[in-house]
């Protein structure tokens, strides 16, 4: 049937329908619930790097009229139990879980050592003012290869700062490089820095002692789990705990994990029979939410005279901060899983330290790892063809992966995973076009130019990036009711991306219905009991799969029951914007409405079921693949070291667009977040393990005159053929190759002073002192 | 508790009076007192501009100053910049130029607007770039936003034209 697969929203870049609450200030984030009774909490935090504590004096706290409560790790009880991993669970890591609240000793500037709850906000906060710890210092250790040495130790029992180690090898690395007409070796590092959403976290836990239910608020990236987590923390039935998804301004990756914060929260509403409040300031955030990236990397490649690349070795040292977070090894681990990237690397080990300091601990920020090791890679490749005299973007050609030969196997990178496979792609058609629409022959002339007092250089960084799979499956549910009214349940929650338009645009082409009838709902864990979450690029892969295959099957219902009542076949039928064809008849179209009115007061169609509904789950162990390439064009200041980004250009195959304006939204967005955290970010440890970045006035976020206008071209050479939609995920492209691509840039700018980047970030400062010869 | 004051101030329109402590901010004045919770608080130490208001028709950070500062004045927040069911321009023209993802710093990017606007009705994209530097966003790349705030100085100038006919 022809008209099957014809669409009508999927493809156009239909205008977000969520923003209305927004633009009007009718949003409702977390800090925006007030309830009856509510108390107010505030977290102590150590202000110091690595310190026994003797003793806490809470007595001067309780005297303040208005405070309640001030909990400490002797208050936990028998609930004093650290926050768990929830991924990348390797051997050893178990033994750096980070405890509620801190006990003997701390380990890092922003650690929790009590919780002060109070009549408000204000109250809370003189309280932890009036809170007495005696603190005895401990020398800290905030730098990975001094921590590897285990003179000062994290954690005593442990015996040693390396977490845990793991490696892998694919082919034969070592013959590859007994053989290798060419080989080079070189140290790589990426800084610390995080996603900073621009709403800090914070929840609110109300128990309902009549019932024993807890309702929460809060922590909405992956709902479920983070209910079944808490749930067995409080020793209580999950389902008598509600996750209420509220707005959630922005998540990148860190926000929506769990934090000691999110168990003292429910755990002191539970204790004192009160709702209770805890929103984190910016100062916390920058200290005590997930930090990001760092590690440094050995890297070797082994290659042929001609630019063949024969194999990599890499020795990745990542440095987890002073606890295992939720995370557990992922993002030194991700370096090491996707570092050949989109080339072809028949031989590959790794081997991968994770490392614990006097630092916040390591979580997730948008293309964790992916965005290191490209980097690395890309670097590797530029310093490979100057060796060699190959022109950088021939040698790139020369090892993409060529569409015939995917899928392409890479082998297993990934801890307990199945093998890496490259699913579907044309990676040297999308590096074509990248070159075509940045003009790249036209700016290639520029490289190393001195004009006007800057010097002009010009960087490409190739990608592929894992999107989707990563937790087993995601559910929709749908619900027809009466007078054209349907809901669309999803498994998944909404962190800024857009679900509300685009679900509804799967939804209404699966089903066949107007998109206006539609309404989607999400992250609530009451209307929908199973899922995992919004995370890895997933979304539309993983939920909107589950949308289309549950909008197909209540089509199908409704057309069995159409049929039924009508009296022909139901192959007979077609639904399209919400009316029912009879084919090869000229009859006027059936209103849908008017057979699900039938239906459901029949009290005898639909096997006398009221309602009118499907529920489908879309499956999935293995990645989609999204692949392209970063191109930008800098000028930089030899005297002031200050780069400028003139033209940057993102072209991303996504497999199939369901929303091109949204996807090219979460383009540039990424891409500006990459500059700034390339150009500008960097969380900065002293010696001692003070973070001296500690507001938004030293942490510098990108403001909108430190970008250009990013160029983005989302291409569908190559649908995914492992979802029902063809689609790959988009939020990541834009990240991945921003420090590769800068990187390379700086480095052709500076082509006359022989500066080769190496480390990131890329910050006036030490731009200056690589001129200088300083750095 | 530290001391307390009267104030009577004017919010979009509507004028209170409260009782509050001295040491309150403008902006948990204006959330927690009296409820208008689309101001935001994304730093708190007047960095990213999510709290900015109109205070008698200038931009200001809500965070940086006390409520009990703020006696005696008008303020505008995005709550008043709808006029009932129709949106304002610039409201419009977020949700046109797809200006928004989170939303959580939009309150305070329009409001910046606003007075933007107001003393420079034709920006140059460059001029609404520069414009708009004291506000972060995390999420759109500031690209859709700078294109909102030329869309809706366009129609902004185009039905004052119209007025004046």
């Amino acid at each position: 049937m022809e008209t099957a697969n014809r669409t009508a929203y999927i493809g156009a870049p239909i205008k977000r329908r969520e923003d209305f609450r927004f633009i009007t200030g009718r949003a409702t984030f977390v800090d925006d619930i007030k309830l009856p009774n509510m108390l107010h909490a505030a977290v102590l935090r150590s202000p110091r790097a690595h310190a026994r504590i003797h003793a806490i004096d809470t007595s001067k706290a309780l005297e303040i009229p208005g405070v309640v409560k001030i909990f400490t790790f002797d208050d936990l009880g028998e609930l004093a139990v650290p926050v768990p991993i929830r991924m990348y669970q390797l051997a050893g890591l178990e033994r750096h879980l980070q405890p509620l609240l801190a006990h003997d000793k701390v380990r890092y500037v922003g650690e929790p050592v009590a919780l002060a709850i109070a009549e408000s906000r204000y109250l809370a906060e003189d309280a932890l003012d009036a809170i007495e710890v005696e603190y005895e210092d401990l020398p800290a250790v905030v730098d990975v290869y001094e921590a590897m040495k285990n003179e000062i130790l994290i954690d005593e029992a442990a015996g040693t700062n390396i977490a845990a180690v793991h490696e892998f090898s694919i082919g034969d690395v070592d013959r590859a490089f007994r053989e290798a007409e060419y080989t080079r070796r070189e140290e790589f590092r990426v800084h610390r820095f995080t996603g900073n959403p621009l709403e800090t976290r914070g929840f609110v836990a109300a128990f309902d002692g009549g019932k024993g239910e807890l309702t929460v608020w809060g922590v909405t990236k992956l709902p479920h789990l983070n209910r079944q987590t808490i749930a067995a923390f409080l020793k209580m039935p999950e389902r008598k705990l509600h996750f209420i998804e509220n707005d959630v301004g922005g998540g990148f990756g860190i926000r929506g994990e769990l934090y000691p914060e999110d168990f003292l929260i429910p755990f002191a509403s539970v204790k004192l029979g009160r709702p209770v409040k805890w929103i984190e300031d910016r100062r916390e955030h920058l200290m005590a939410a997930n930090h990001s990236r760092e590690n440094r990397c050995q890297l070797e490649v082994a290659a042929r005279k001609d630019g063949t690349i024969l194999a990599f070795r890499a020795t990745v040292y990542g440095d987890m901060g002073a606890y295992v977070r939720t995370h557990g090894g992922l993002v030194p681990c991700s370096t090491a899983a996707l570092l050949t990237g989109p080339y072809r690397v028949p031989n590959y080990q790794a081997k991968i330290h994770l490392v614990v300091t006097n630092k916040t601990g390591l979580g997730t920020f948008r293309a964790p790892g992916r965005y290191e090791s490209c980097f690395y890679r890309e670097r590797m490749l530029e310093l490979m063809a100057k060796d060699l005299a190959i022109d950088p973007v021939e040698l790139r050609f020369k090892n993409l992966v060529r569409p015939e030969e995917i899928p392409y196997t890479v082998g297993v990178t990934r801890p307990g995973s199945a093998p890496t496979v490259l699913d579907s792609g044309n990676y040297p058609s999308a590096l074509r076009r990248g070159l075509e629409e940045f003009e790249y022959e036209k700016l290639k002339p520029l490289q190393g130019q001195l004009k006007s007092g800057r010097y002009y250089g010009t960087g490409i960084a190739c990608f592929v990036k894992n999107t989707g799979g990563l937790e087993p499956y995601e559910g929709a549910r749908i619900v027809i009711g009466d007078r054209n009214d349907v809901a669309v349940y999803l498994s998944i929650s909404m962190l800024g991306q857009g679900h509300e338009t685009a679900m509804a645009q799967i939804c209404a082409d699966a089903l066949g219905v107007p998109m206006d009838w539609i309404t989607v709902y999400h992250g609530n864990t009451d209307t929908t009991p199973f899922g995992w979450g919004t995370f890895a690029s997933r979304g539309t892969v993983m939920c909107g799969s589950a949308v289309h295959l549950a909008g197909q099957k209540l089509k199908q219902k409704l057309l069995s029951l159409a049929a039924e009542q009508i009296g022909v076949a139901a192959a007979q039928l077609e639904l399209r914007e919400g009316k029912i064809y009879r084919l090869s008849t000229e009859a006027a179209p059936l209103d849908l409405d008017e057979i699900v009115s039938r239906v459901r007061h029949s009290g005898t169609l639909n096997q006398g079921l009221p309602e009118l509904e499907e529920t489908a789950y879309f499956h999935s162990s293995q990645m989609t693949y999204s692949y392209g390439v970063h191109l930008a064009h800098v000028a930089v200041d030899a005297e002031t070291g200050v780069m400028e980004v003139l033209k940057y250009l993102v072209v991303e195959d996504v497999g199939r667009a369901i929303n091109p304006l949204l996807i090219h939204g979460q383009t540039v967005g990424a891409a500006v977040q990459g500059i700034g955290g390339t150009m500008l970010e960097e969380l900065i440890y002293d010696g001692n393990g003070q973070l001296l970045t500690g507001s938004l006035m030293d942490y510098l976020l990108p403001t909108s005159t430190d970008v250009p206008d990013i160029g983005s071209v989302t291409l569908e050479e190559a649908p995914s053929p492992l979802n029902p939609l063809g689609v790959k995920g988009a939020g990541e492209g834009g990240i991945v190759g921003t420090g590769a691509a800068l990187a390379n840039a700086l480095s052709n700018a500076l082509v006359s002073y022989s500066i080769e980047v190496k480390n990131l970030p890329l910050t006036p400062d030490r731009i200056r002192a690589w001129i200088s010869g300083r750095g | 508790m530290s001391a307390k004051q009267v104030i009577k101030i004017t919010v979009n329109g509507r004028a209170y009076e409260r009782l509050v402590e001295v040491r309150m901010t403008l902006a948990d004045f204006i959330r927690q007192e009296l409820d208008l919770t689309g101001t935001h608080l994304g730093c708190e130490h007047g960095v990213c501009g999510a709290c900015t208001i109109l205070l008698n028709g200038e931009a200001v950070r809500s965070c940086l100053m006390l409520a009990v500062q703020a006696g005696g004045a008008r303020l505008e927040t995005v709550e008043g910049l709808a006029n009932g069911n129709e949106l304002h321009p610039l409201q419009r023209a977020f949700n046109d130029q797809h200006a928004l993802q989170c939303g959580f710093c939009t309150p305070g990017f329009l409001m910046t607007a606003v007075a933007v606007l107001k003393e420079n009705p034709a920006p140059t994209r460059e001029q609404a770039r520069e414009a708009i530097a004291g506000n972060i966003c995390r999420c759109t790349g500031y690209q859709p936003i700078i294109d909102a705030v030329v869309q809706a100085a366009l129609e902004l100038r185009g039905s004052q034209r119209e007025q004046s006919k």
